[in-house]
């Protein structure tokens, strides 16, 4: 297994329109992958057909070597780009929740990340803030144990030190083995952390490499090639 | 040490200068020992491939060597470093000496001001 996602042909059509238009992609592992792109071109259909939450209209897309399904879901982290937990329950109660849920959940890494956030673990979801509860979320599929993680939108609530604290995590976590595939906007921030790019525009991949290259290629970073690319 | 990136240049071409810079100042001592690929990563707010690339790239040039199993370490290589320092001593003063010429002063005028200096 070289390549942890894989798509040929991948497309997806909602009743009005197509999101995406035959893709044909391959990530292998080890890296951390930026999904780039304007609102609307299909990074989250992307992140949700890999998760199993869609199924592709026609073509192959393969996670872990898996059709997406309950076996794929056990072993890789995926993470939408809303809060999804129950807001009645305690910070603790979701922790054990998904430790109960997951076999490749490790509690001791969720409550050493809590305790550096100075998240309280009897608090109620409910009581706490946006951010908060966006950091409470990522920490809890960061403590997953998996080759490969799908993250859509993760940082986009929280604060600059917060955020420099989730990408010290992503990157001091991320074992060789291990994929990181990120959905964002703040792309200056995460730049130097990313090693390869995918730009998609209108359901399709227009850009696809790794970051040092085409910085050295264009003599810009990605984040000014995106406002050039994506020019409104 | 903050790491700060342009834009016009890859990564790891500038974690290369830091390295450079840190190994003139003495802040990297020659035949020091250097720390692990990703606490230098997680230090520079890096990808580990990038930081991994830096660092075989310096092990090309000489100035950093790895040993099979204690790690890598600043050359004790006393001429390979004074020779680096010397390289990047030109490549400054040629910055200058251009940034002088946009400005209208040639070399001996450039010469004359520093002295007076």
């Amino acid at each position: 297994m070289e390549n942890v996602l894989e798509c040929k042909n991948l497309t997806k059509r909602y009743i009005t329109k197509t999101a995406l238009k035959g893709i044909d992609l391959s990530v292998p592992k080890g890296t951390i992958v930026g999904l780039l792109g304007p609102n609307g071109s299909g990074k989250t259909t992307l992140l949700k057909l890999a998760a199993g939450l869609l199924k592709p209209s026609s073509g192959e897309i393969l996670v872990c070597g898996l059709k997406p399904g309950a076996e794929s879901k056990e072993i890789a982290a995926y993470q939408p780009d809303r809060v999804y937990l129950n807001d009645w329950m305690t910070v603790n109660d979701l922790v054990l929740m998904m430790a109960d849920f997951y076999k490749n959940f490790n509690k001791n890494k969720a409550y050493e990340m809590l305790t550096s956030l100075k998240i309280e673990k009897g608090e109620k979801l409910k009581s706490l803030s946006k951010g908060t509860k966006e950091k409470v979320q990522l920490i809890l599929t960061m403590s997953r144990e998996a080759p490969l993680y799908m993250l859509d939108e993760p940082i986009g609530g929280v604060d600059p030190a917060a955020r420099d604290y989730i990408l010290n995590t992503i990157i001091s976590n991320y074992s060789e083995n291990a994929t990181v595939i990120l959905s964002t906007h703040l792309i200056s921030d995460i730049e130097p952390v990313l090693n390869y790019v995918l730009f998609l525009k209108e359901g399709k991949i227009i850009r696809q490499g790794d970051v040092d290259s085409i910085r050295e290629e264009k003599g810009m970073s990605i984040d000014q090639l995106f406002r050039e690319e994506f020019r409104c | 040490m903050e790491y700060q990136f342009t834009n016009d240049k890859p990564i790891y071409l500038q974690l290369i200068d830091y390295f450079k810079a840190q190994i003139i100042s003495g802040e990297l001592p020659e035949g020091s020992r250097l720390d692990s690929v990703r606490d230098l990563a997680v230090k520079a707010k890096v990808n580990p491939n990038t930081m991994q690339k830096a660092l075989s790239e310096l092990e090309r040039m000489g100035l950093v060597r790895t040993e099979r199993t204690s790690g890598r370490f600043i050359t004790d290589d006393k001429e390979k470093i004074k020779s680096m320092k010397e390289e990047l001593a030109k490549t400054e003063i040629e910055e200058f000496l251009d940034k002088m010429k946009s400005l209208g002063f040639d070399k001996d005028e450039v010469i004359k001001i520093i002295n007076e200096a």
